[in-house]
């Protein structure tokens, strides 16, 4: 009697699909490591880890080259169907978010050379807790996909607002910095955008949630996800 | 094809098939859905071929062969007390086999041979009509029309399966069953076939038994899968490509099975 088994008959097909997810894994490794990385430069003003973080990002760039072919080369050769189409879909979508990450990760890094000029500023405290609660995020994320943890995925998911709510916060913190010493406005102008970028990768990391949610149970979360962020109308009169 | 709930041509009830000792078919319960087509997949031996030929009693040209359980054909049953005539049956639910097999006649002939016999032509005016009907129906009329008194066996295989779908609608059936309809047609034939499968759903219910994965999902709206004589898993075709409940489902369809 026939059985149904871990591996596919044809066995070059599981190897192209452990490839992608091999992709996808040290993806997320180097996302997360030049996010930790990022932080750990904003925190201890260090512009020679700064600049090792703009540098690392070709890395992850090429990553995600290498998944996008393996996606078109998978979907043409072997037209996969349930589980494996949505690992192949997942993967893709994934990729990009990772690549997305980094470049924030990046650009925070390239901004810390800026920061690094002038005395430091107050409100980096509030930066830094961010920092940890993305890095906190994006780890449990990058968990629930290597383990298939739809449960671990959803609480991610549900955390965002988290994020945004500290964005929300700090972006009302460094506006009143800037106008009690307008001295600051650069560097609280690039203190803004560094916010923006860990807010943007909460974000990639609740889409990468969803993903995984989708690749697990085969459902898509349609509905609107929670949102905390109300910076968007910060200054707007009633 | 949307999801709206549609009415159902064909139902099966607890359908068991015995080919003498040997169970084929343990217990089928299924909805054919009018105007949609329905796939039957599964592996060789699995009873989906046993189960499309239950639905015009085309088992009971099959010497050991035993059907139980209920068929209905718009709630008139297909076996036992108040049966629908087979003959009737047969003209109502309509064939198409895997090796395309034209009756060694003419063009003509091959498709006016149905109305011929059933007695659904007054004249050879309306007898032409409803040949040059099937075979536009059938997506062949430009390529036979000049040539309808030309052997059918002359036409090649894509044609030829073609021909054999103008021969079944010919007589006006109100269900369509296809046993593996391409699986002897090269990829154009094939793609030809399938977007006849697509027309001809607005006005016919279809059931087609394919091995090929990618055409179930390609042609149908509905997709059951068979395994050992059972019915594993039906639903819609998006669902189960995307995102099979069963496990042997999943397995049978990615290829990690056996």
């Amino acid at each position: 009697m026939p059985t149904v088994g871990e591996h596919h008959i044809v066995k070059s097909y599981d190897e192209q699909l452990k490839r992608l997810h091999d992709a996808i894994s040290r993806m997320g490794g180097l996302a997360e490591r030049q996010l930790e990385l990022s932080m750990k430069a904003v925190e201890t003003r260090d512009d020679t880890l700064a600049g090792e973080v703009v540098a690392s990002d070709a890395a992850i760039d090429a990553d995600e080259h290498f998944v996008n072919e393996q996606t078109v080369r998978l979907l043409a050769l072997r037209a996969p169907v349930a589980d494996d189409l949505r690992t192949v879909i997942a993967s893709l979508k994934i990729a990009a978010d990772l690549e997305r990450i980094a470049d924030h990760a990046a650009n925070n890094a390239k901004r810390t050379l800026v920061l690094n000029q002038t005395a430091p500023l107050a409100p980096v405290r509030t930066l830094l807790r961010m920092g940890r609660l993305v890095q906190e995020l994006l780890a449990q994320v990058l968990a629930a996909y290597l383990q298939h943890d739809a449960a671990q995925a959803l609480a991610v998911r549900a955390r965002d607002q988290e994020v945004d709510a500290l964005y929300s916060s700090l972006f009302r913190e460094i506006l009143t910095y800037m106008m009690e010493d307008p001295r600051t406005i650069t560097a609280c102008s690039h203190l803004m955008f560094m916010a923006k970028n860990i807010e943007r990768i909460g974000d990639h990391a609740t889409n990468i949630a969803e993903m995984s949610y989708f690749l697990i149970t085969g459902q898509s979360l349609a509905d609107q996800r929670p949102k905390g962020d109300r910076s968007n109308t910060e200054g707007l009169a009633p | 094809m949307s999801d709206q709930i549609v009415e159902t041509k064909m139902n099966a009830a607890s359908v068991r098939v015995h080919y003498g000792a040997k169970e084929a078919l343990k217990g089928i319960d299924l909805d054919i859905p009018a105007n949609r087509v329905t796939a039957l997949i599964g592996p060789s031996g699995c009873g989906k071929s046993t189960f499309l030929r239950c639905l015009n009693r085309m088992n009971d040209t099959i010497v050991g062969a035993k059907v139980s359980g209920t068929i209905t054909l718009d709630d008139e049953p297909l076996y036992g007390d108040g049966a629908i005539d087979p003959v009737l049956l047969r003209m109502r639910v309509g064939m198409v086999f895997q090796k395309p097999n034209p009756f060694p006649k003419t063009i003509y002939d091959n498709v006016a041979f149905g109305p011929r016999i059933h007695g659904l032509v007054p004249d050879k005016d309306s007898l032409d009509a409803m040949v040059a009907d099937a075979l536009t129906k059938a997506g062949l009329w430009v390529e036979v029309k000049d040539r309808l008194g030309d052997m059918a066996t002359g036409l090649s295989g894509g044609q030829q399966q073609r021909l054999c779908i103008a021969r079944a609608i010919a007589v006006r059936p109100e269900v369509i069953l296809m046993d593996e309809p391409c699986s002897a047609l090269d990829p154009i034939a094939t793609a030809k076939v399938e977007e006849l499968i697509d027309e001809l759903a607005e006005s016919y219910t279809i059931v087609i038994v394919t091995h090929s994965m990618q055409q179930a999902a390609r042609v149908s709206h509905l997709t059951a899968f068979f395994h050992l004589g059972s019915l594993i898993e039906v639903g819609p075709t998006e669902r189960i490509f995307t995102a099979p409940e069963q496990q042997l489902t999943q397995g049978y369809i990615t290829g990690r099975f056996g």
